[in-house]
């Protein structure tokens, strides 16, 4: 292969991480946004939604896709409970325990897949296994699957936030939420709603990178540290934040692995936002307020 | 006699954990509670930048590594005797938390928490991947045990349960003097309002640094006893579970109270240990009960006796203020009050 060939290839395989990052990081950005809650047990959800598909998959010998879509909803559900059960009881108190009770979730729900199925590593089969290849960038299909899979969905979610009206209700109660009760939009309706999508979005995501990754109790660990890196450098809150800030990391990252260390490739985005936060406390893309 | 009165809860447990080894059966129950009193350091360093200066640190785990390796490293590596290398297993974790603290400190709340949660992950992948210095993976193995200072050997359990006991002693000693210090008093202020707090002329940035770094002096302490005590460290010390183990402990016990952290690891870990067929899967039960706790029981074991306290001696000062005594009763309340962070918060929420 030659060096500009390797370039594309890190090019795909940035792409590919971008996708994957970006749709757990909207999942992450949209409930930041409606509750100001930093919800660490995102990565849990996560997690449970690549093993409640390997379920599907392996074990009953369901398509590919439907198991995606039952992945979702089981996942869909638990964000709505973990919301009910455990956010909305906190919405008052004091700013470090809403964090806590978020990390209980999130030790809970891996204990729980622990207990059903163990530590040990797991291969989901892939759907695709051809390669295929536009240009001269030859990949598996799987790769073309999840950046074609993600920017479908990132668009839907677009259009979903911009044109329909229960997406607006999300944006307008992220904007202001006295603001957005004064005009009838029910609050808890709308967080339970919130957190259905960004659960379902990071099942998705989860379902989409199995394939060609590993599924396992701990997966979610670095995809939802990855992810908050991301929401910060893109802005709390912020939906095309998230997408950008994705992309950035999944560059950053196959790039900094392929031309700089593969050992240190985890370690890539930690530095790059400690050193972006060193000089710009509130991210990249934020103006002023925080 | 009303110094003895009111410092009862300490000299009792201090009277227990001094007569423990009178009554276990066996040294492996001498051995969980020596690790439980490391733990509890470690966790009162964190319960000092969380509890009382409001700052969720989830790096802890990574400067108790940071303990515990430079201990290991030192001694193992390069033969610098072991109390030396005890000391500066406090004074390094101080020295790198200083400037973690001054970058991560300019941030806030849920900027400073994800922050710190990358921070201790750095740590966690720098200890696994710099195998020249840590050793990588396979972890530093033979650390010496402390060795004897003057006629006090350490080889027994016994005299090893007392040396960790000594050591959460005298940190706790430290940890009140501090907390019950301007300083300290200083940290609950900006715990509860930093726009107040600042408004009041406290060097927000200068005194949650100097939190920060004492805190992760004790998590240094920890980590390097840790090290001695267990005699292997490998990078799971640095993993960010033992980070949320330490709130646990620090919540159960009562998040914001000197005795809360001690109390909490205690507790929690003997509640473990019978619970030992649950082995990895304990979190299926702690970790509602984490959920259950922040929600139904915020304040935890101590912080709640506490408010029940500062409580019933309203309500007898409100008797008395009938009675016909007002003034001198009253004034005892408020400075009950206000001398405990608890008290102050059970009344801001109120």
């Amino acid at each position: 292969m030659s060096s500009i060939d390797l370039f594309f290839q890190q090019i795909l395989n940035g792409l590919t991480l971008g996708s994957v990052y970006g749709l757990v990081a909207l999942g992450l950005t949209l409930v930041y946004g409606i509750l100001h809650v930093p919800n660490f047990s995102h990565g849990a959800l996560y997690m449970v939604g690549a093993f409640v598909a390997f379920f599907l998959i392996v074990d009953l010998g369901i398509n590919y896709w439907v198991a995606m879509i039952g992945a979702a909803a089981v996942v869909a559900i638990l964000g709505v409970l973990s919301e009910r059960l455990v956010f909305t009881p906190l919405r008052h108190a004091p700013p470090i325990h809403d964090k806590i009770a978020a990390i209980g979730v999130l030790l809970f729900l891996e204990a729980v897949i622990m207990a059903i199925w163990g530590a040990e590593f797991r291969r989901m089969p892939a759907p695709y296994t051809e390669m295929l290849s536009i240009g001269n960038v030859a990949a598996p299909a799987q790769r073309w699957l999840i950046i074609a899979g993600a920017l479908l969905l990132m668009a839907a979610l677009h259009l979903f936030l911009k044109k329909t009206i229960a997406g607006s209700t999300i944006s307008a109660l992220a904007q202001n939420r006295e603001g957005a009760s004064l005009v009838g939009i029910d609050a808890s309706r709308v967080a339970m709603l919130t957190f259905a999508i960004s659960g379902a979005l990071a099942a998705v995501a989860a379902v989409l990178f199995a394939p060609i990754n590993l599924v396992y109790p701990a997966m979610g660990h670095l995809v939802i540290m990855k992810a908050f890196v991301i929401i910060i450098l893109g802005g709390m809150g912020s939906v095309p934040g998230a997408i950008l800030g994705g992309m950035i990391i999944g560059f950053a990252e196959s790039f900094g692995a392929f031309y700089i260390s593969t050992d240190y490739k985890d370690i890539i985005a930690f530095v790059l936002l400690v050193v972006i936060l060193s000089f710009r406390p509130n991210g990249l893309f934020t103006q002023g307020e925080r | 006699m009303k110094y003895l009165v009111q410092k009862g809860g300490w000299l009792i447990l201090l009277l227990l954990c001094v007569a423990f080894p009178l009554v276990s059966s066996n040294d492996y129950q001498l051995y969980v509670m020596s690790l439980a009193f490391i733990w509890a350091i470690a966790a009162s360093g964190l319960n000092l930048v969380t509890g009382f200066t409001g700052q969720l640190n989830l790096a802890h785990g990574g400067f108790m590594a940071i303990g515990a390796y430079t201990l290991g490293v030192l001694t193992v590596d390069y033969g610098v005797p072991f109390w030396i290398a005890f000391l500066l297993s406090g004074a390094v974790s101080a020295f790198i938390g200083y400037f973690v603290g001054i970058v991560s400190l300019r941030l806030k709340e849920h900027y400073f928490a994800i922050f710190t949660l990358c921070v201790g992950f750095i740590l966690y992948l720098l200890i696994e991947k710099w195998e020249a210095l840590t050793h990588g993976t396979s972890g530093v193995i033979g650390v010496p045990a402390p060795p004897p200072i003057g006629p006090v050997s350490f080889e027994s359990a016994i005299s090893q349960y007392y040396l960790v006991l000594f050591l959460l002693v005298v940190s706790l000693f430290l940890m009140h003097r501090i907390v019950t210090s301007l300083l300290g008093r200083t940290f609950i202020a900006i715990r509860n309002s930093e726009e107040l707090a600042e408004a009041l002329g406290i060097n927000l940035m200068r005194n949650k640094v100097l939190s920060f770094v004492l805190s992760t002096f004790f998590a240094g302490i920890a980590g390097g006893m840790f090290a001695g005590f267990v005699r292997f460290i490998g990078p799971d010390i640095a993993h960010v579970m033992h980070t949320f183990d330490m709130i646990t402990f620090m919540l159960v016990g009562g998040i914001g109270t000197l005795l809360g952290p001690i109390v909490g690891t205690l507790l929690v870990t003997w509640l473990t240990q019978s619970l030992q067929f649950l082995q990895d899967f304990r979190m299926i039960v702690f970790g509602p009960l984490l959920v259950l706790l922040v929600i139904f029981f915020p304040h935890g074991l101590v912080g709640s006796y506490k408010i029940w306290q500062v409580k019933r001696a309203a309500k007898r000062a409100a008797e008395a203020q009938q009675a016909g005594t007002p003034i001198q009763s009253k004034s005892r309340i408020e400075t009950n009050a206000s001398g405990e962070g608890v008290g102050e918060e059970a009344r801001s929420n109120a």
